[in-house]
């Protein structure tokens, strides 16, 4: 256990394997380090950002989605309103188109009516002027009675 | 194993001579083939097996993380590059951790020191008869040597010149940062005028002698504490190996209970060669931390 020579050579020797370290492993090794310490973190950075982008996308495509729901709803309301009232329009014009052919009808009754009422007057004045010429027994002249004819068929 | 022919006081003293190189009183340069030789060389003398194994292990070290330097990119890392990765990240942490001034020179060193004393306090780990057996087989065939005057002491941090070579380097460094960060006048400053501060002029001279022994203490404290510290633990896990090793010597059931005590003092010595390059470096970072600030 003698202090000696070795002393100053381990000296030598430990500033000789530090100056080594320091020159040629330790700035390699570090800088490798933080390079990829650098990408790593650009790497997290940039899936971070498309994460985010696609939450973006998502998003945006709910709203999409949305609105054209909604425009469908939109549309089928329309749609459904105008059914109505094109049924209703339709229903206006078959009420009038009704009403029109009931009184069209109910005209053609009248004048029918009335033609018949005219037919049977002058049927009846026929059969009047013959009933009568019956009972006389003799022609009854028609010219002769036009006017009390005529009075007769009038209070018919 | 020592051979039966060997009391346990040599076998002991055997393990903690270094294998040295040297002047023999006589003027010659030579090995020491004794003890005794070795210590009569006085400081002219290498411990040939300490700096084999210090800049052997150091060589390793710097040799794997040069090549992992060379290969570390900013792809995926693999192997024995991610290993080298992953302890300069911890260095670099630690550094951070304590020290807060712009010094490139700190963490290749704290690197350095971490992974050389933990390999040199590794080399504990290694059944202590087998390197010195095959040094003495090598020694014997080859050199034709007396295989009991081999001597290899294979952990160089139980070798104070090893351990104080680095403090004293280390120490170095911290006083070269002192007088460049602070000046001249600051260090001066730093060592004489505190603790004791006193806005009397009379009173801070008188104070000057009393702070400089208190600072001139702690100053010099920080070197030989590190040096020692290592020393000391390493030396004393080192002597109980060897002391567990006599045990084999003492017949079968002293054997395997020296067996087991090996395993658990090995398995435990992990902790501390870790822990202590660890505190080896912390220190340093430590002191150089201080190099930089006043306080």
């Amino acid at each position: 256990m003698n202090i000696n020579l070795t002393l100053i050579a381990q000296l030598i020797t430990f500033f000789v394997f530090v100056m080594f370290c320091m020159k040629f492993v330790w700035p390699p090794i570090m800088s490798a380090l933080e390079e990829r310490k650098a990408k790593i973190a650009d790497g997290l950075a940039a899936a971070e950002k498309g994460q985010h982008e696609e939450e973006l996308a998502k998003k945006r495509a709910i709203e999409i989605l949305k609105e054209a729901k909604d425009k469908a709803q939109d549309i089928i309301s329309q749609a459904d309103k105008r059914a109505s009232e094109i049924v209703e329009e339709s229903k206006d014009i078959a009420r009038v188109e009704a009403e029109r052919i009931v009184t069209a009808a109910n005209a053609e009754i009248e004048q029918e009516a009335h033609r018949a009422r005219e037919a049977l007057r002058g049927q009846v004045v026929t059969l009047a002027v013959q009933g009568a010429g019956k009972v006389l027994k003799k022609e009854i002249d028609a010219k002769a009675n036009e006017d009390l004819l005529n009075d007769l068929v009038a209070q018919l | 194993m020592a051979s039966e022919t060997v009391s346990s006081a040599d076998y002991i003293k055997h393990h903690l001579t270094n294998w040295t190189y040297g002047q023999h009183p006589d003027g010659s340069w030579g090995f020491a083939h004794t003890a005794e030789e070795a210590a009569k060389m006085g400081f002219n003398a290498i411990h040939v097996d300490t700096l084999f194994w210090s800049i052997s292990l150091g060589l390793l070290f710097l040799y794997f993380f040069h090549r992992a330097a060379k290969k570390a990119t900013t792809g995926v890392p693999s192997g024995v590059v991610n290993f080298c990765e992953w302890i300069v990240e911890f260095i670099d942490t630690s550094v951070r951790g304590s020290f807060t001034a712009k010094n490139n020179l700190v963490a290749p060193m704290a690197l350095t020191i971490f992974i050389w004393v933990f390999l040199m306090n590794f080399m504990d780990l290694i059944p202590v008869d087998v390197l010195p057996q095959i040094a003495a087989w090598v020694g014997s065939s080859f050199f034709g040597m007396d295989p009991h005057h081999v001597y290899f002491k294979v952990v160089p941090s139980t070798d104070p010149n090893a351990t104080f070579g680095m403090a004293i380097a280390v120490y170095l460094i911290v006083l070269y940062y002192s007088i460049k960060i602070k000046g001249i006048g600051g260090f001066t400053a730093e060592l004489t005028m505190q603790p004791f501060q006193s806005k009397n002029t009379a009173i801070q001279i008188i104070f000057i002698p009393v702070n400089f022994l208190l600072e001139f203490v702690s100053l010099i404290a920080k070197p030989v504490s590190l040096a020692l510290r290592l020393f000391g633990n390493m030396y004393a896990g080192e002597m109980i190996f060897i002391l567990i090793a006599i045990m084999f010597n003492a017949g079968l059931i002293m054997g395997i209970f020296g067996g087991f005590l090996q395993l658990g003092w090995a398995i435990f010595h992990i902790l501390i060669i870790t822990l202590q390059a660890f505190i080896f470096m912390t220190l340093t970072i430590v002191y150089m931390e201080m190099a930089h600030h006043d306080h």
